[in-house]
């Protein structure tokens, strides 16, 4: 007879994914429990591999560019952004004033959509279905506008190296001031909708707790390090873009849990509200597109470029041979850095909480597996 | 055309320590010209950054603590980068942590460049949140030469170590677990190497796990 009954707990390896709603893509996560404790978990990852930094080094730095706004496609005028600032850093040109302005509108406008997301999906996660519905009707207004700006809704290919393609389209100023208009009070009605809700506050409080130094530890950045109280931003720390020419403000966290992320990024939308406005009251006249070669070849050497992606630092480390196409470009991922901190998040938990702080990682596996 | 002699010319890597002459003039890097492909190019590029040296007080102090085994400090686009031996590159990475507050290790990351004897570049990016200061750590490493891991001074680099192996097979010694990260673990070949083509995959994985012939 064995001396243990069924009433002992013994471990209990659980696997959740890839194929799993609150996994937000194809992540699949190996759960150790004691009960409902989590003891462990391994991330298992890769599912969406393309080899987009092996696409980069046979293609053209032009041909590049539609690619990237295939790894966070929730957020692809960001990665459209940093993946141009960095090829022209290499160029060592810059992007025309016009062209910066209209940069930043569109930028912040894919923050909202993204945040937008997040927000839904985080919150039908947790429970709270009608959020995403309203969430996601605002999403298509800014969709709307890059649809009329570039055709595309979500991998929109807006910037181009140097600059812009398209010049604005006949009343784009005025669709982005209604936008704006629109939306600060919906940010309103989503925190009506939540910030006191008793099963909201209940299952995020303290939940996923990730402390300033932690976050340093596990390169964690975006709204999680913000969360935990640091005050650190790439758009004011080191500006692109013409970012130093709006006012701001970053918001931050005291507790580090899940439900101050959820404040930081509802703040940080009204925020953004903020610099569109701003943007589009000044929109300089002038060309959309900088001095830059039908072929683009840089000089040899390398560079790494940053930007503040809705989802934290994204970079790219692009290194040039003298050829038409880049000899290395590294794309430094925010999803797939702030994922492994997920470990550190659960442990301890409950095994109901995952969901929660998968939710507040806020992750695009198109991202974290390129 | 006297640059024929030079086969490949075009993809020549810049040679380990070049750019303009670091401070400690390395004995094995003379700047080499660049050389022209098989066709002739009229403009030639420099086949060498132009990275010019970097000098403050930062730089002095990682030379005196650590002496020749800073190879350069340089500058690039207003960048800065330390190419260091590459036994020294975790401890340069531990001091700047410990005594220069660069606590954010950004990214881990490698160049291949076949053609060289150290075959490959190990990047590491570190920022100063009190600095507010990005410096990226270079060191050159052989083939089958195994870096020390930085998981001691970092913890993102589990994660990001393990990338580089996956995509350029660079063991990392001491490493808690040193295994595949994006592709499959019995996954034959390592893909970010230049001598790994575009259009190249593990046939025998792709037949095994897929049952289809080929994924292209």
């Amino acid at each position: 007879m064995p001396d243990t009954t069924f009433l002992d707990s013994t471990e209990l390896v659980l696997n959740m994914g890839p194929q799993h709603p609150s996994t937000h893509g194809v992540l699949r996560v190996i759960l150790k429990l004691d009960g409902e404790k989590i003891m462990g978990t391994e991330c298992i990852i890769g599912y969406l591999h393309r080899g987009v930094e092996k696409i980069a080094e046979n293609r053209t730095y032009a041909q590049f560019n539609p690619y990237v706004d295939r790894m966070d496609y929730v957020a692809a005028i960001s990665n459209g952004l940093g993946y141009c600032l960095a090829v022209e850093k290499l160029l060592n040109v810059e992007a025309p004033p016009r062209a910066q302005a209209v940069r930043v509108i569109l930028t912040e406008l894919n923050r909202i959509a993204s945040h937008l997301l997040w927000l839904g999906t985080h919150a039908l996660d947790i429970g709270a279905i009608t959020p995403v519905f309203y969430c996601l009707r605002e999403r298509e207004e800014a969709l709307k506008i890059f649809e009329k700006y570039c055709g595309a809704r979500l991998t929109t290919h807006a910037f181009r190296i140097g600059g812009l393609l398209y010049e604005t389209y006949e009343g784009f100023e005025q669709e982005v001031r209604d936008f704006c208009d629109m939306f600060l009070p919906k940010v309103d009605e989503y925190e009506e909708l939540l910030t006191s809700n008793r099963i909201w506050v209940g299952r995020l409080k303290n939940i996923g707790v990730l402390t300033a130094e932690e976050c340093k530890e596990y390169g964690v950045t975006g709204p999680m390090l913000r969360a935990a109280g640091v005050k650190w931003d790439l758009r004011k720390a080191q500006p692109y873009s013409g970012y130093e020419k709006y006012e701001f403000d970053i918001p931050t966290g005291q507790n580090a849990d899940t439900y101050d992320r959820y404040l930081v990024r509802m703040e940080e939308m009204r925020q953004s509200v903020r610099i569109m406005r701003q943007a589009v009251a000044n929109i300089p006249e002038g060309p959309v597109m900088g001095k830059v070669g039908k072929v683009i070849k840089p000089a040899v050497g390398e560079a790494y470029v940053s930007i503040e992606a809705p989802k934290g630092e994204l970079g790219y480390y692009v290194v040039s041979d003298g050829s038409t196409q880049p000899y290395r470009c590294r794309v430094r991922p925010p999803s797939f850095v702030n994922l492994q901190a997920l470990d550190r998040m659960v442990r301890g938990g409950l095994v109901a909480d995952i969901v929660a702080v998968i939710g507040t990682l806020d992750i695009v596996l198109g991202e974290v597996d390129r | 055309m006297a640059d024929e002699q030079k086969p490949g010319g075009s993809e020549a890597p810049p040679p380990p320590g070049g750019g303009a002459a670091g401070p400690p003039a390395k004995p094995a890097a003379p700047p080499k010209p660049a050389a022209a492909a098989g066709h002739p190019a009229p403009p030639k590029p420099p086949a060498t950054m132009a990275a010019t040296p970097w000098d403050s007080d930062l730089t002095r102090e990682l030379k005196e603590r650590f002496g020749d085994r800073i190879v350069e400090t340089s500058t690039y686009l207003g960048q800065n980068f330390i190419v260091t031996k590459p036994d020294a590159a975790v401890t340069v990475l531990e001091y700047l942590k410990l005594e220069a507050d660069f606590d954010y290790l950004v990214d881990v990351t490698a160049v291949d460049w076949p053609k060289r004897p150290e075959r490959f570049d190990l990047v590491y990016i570190v920022y100063s949140f009190a600095r507010n200061e990005r410096v990226r750590i270079k060191t050159y490493i052989a083939e089958g030469h195994k870096p020390e891991t930085a998981v001691g001074v970092h913890l993102t680099a589990n994660w990001l170590e393990r990338e580089v192996f996956d995509m350029f097979g660079i063991e990392f010694d001491g490493h808690p677990d040193m295994r595949r990260i994006l592709l499959p673990e019995d996954w034959q070949g390592h893909p970010l190497r230049k001598d790994y083509s575009i259009l190249q995959q593990d046939q025998r994985w792709v037949q095994e796990n897929m049952n289809i012939e080929s994924g292209q």
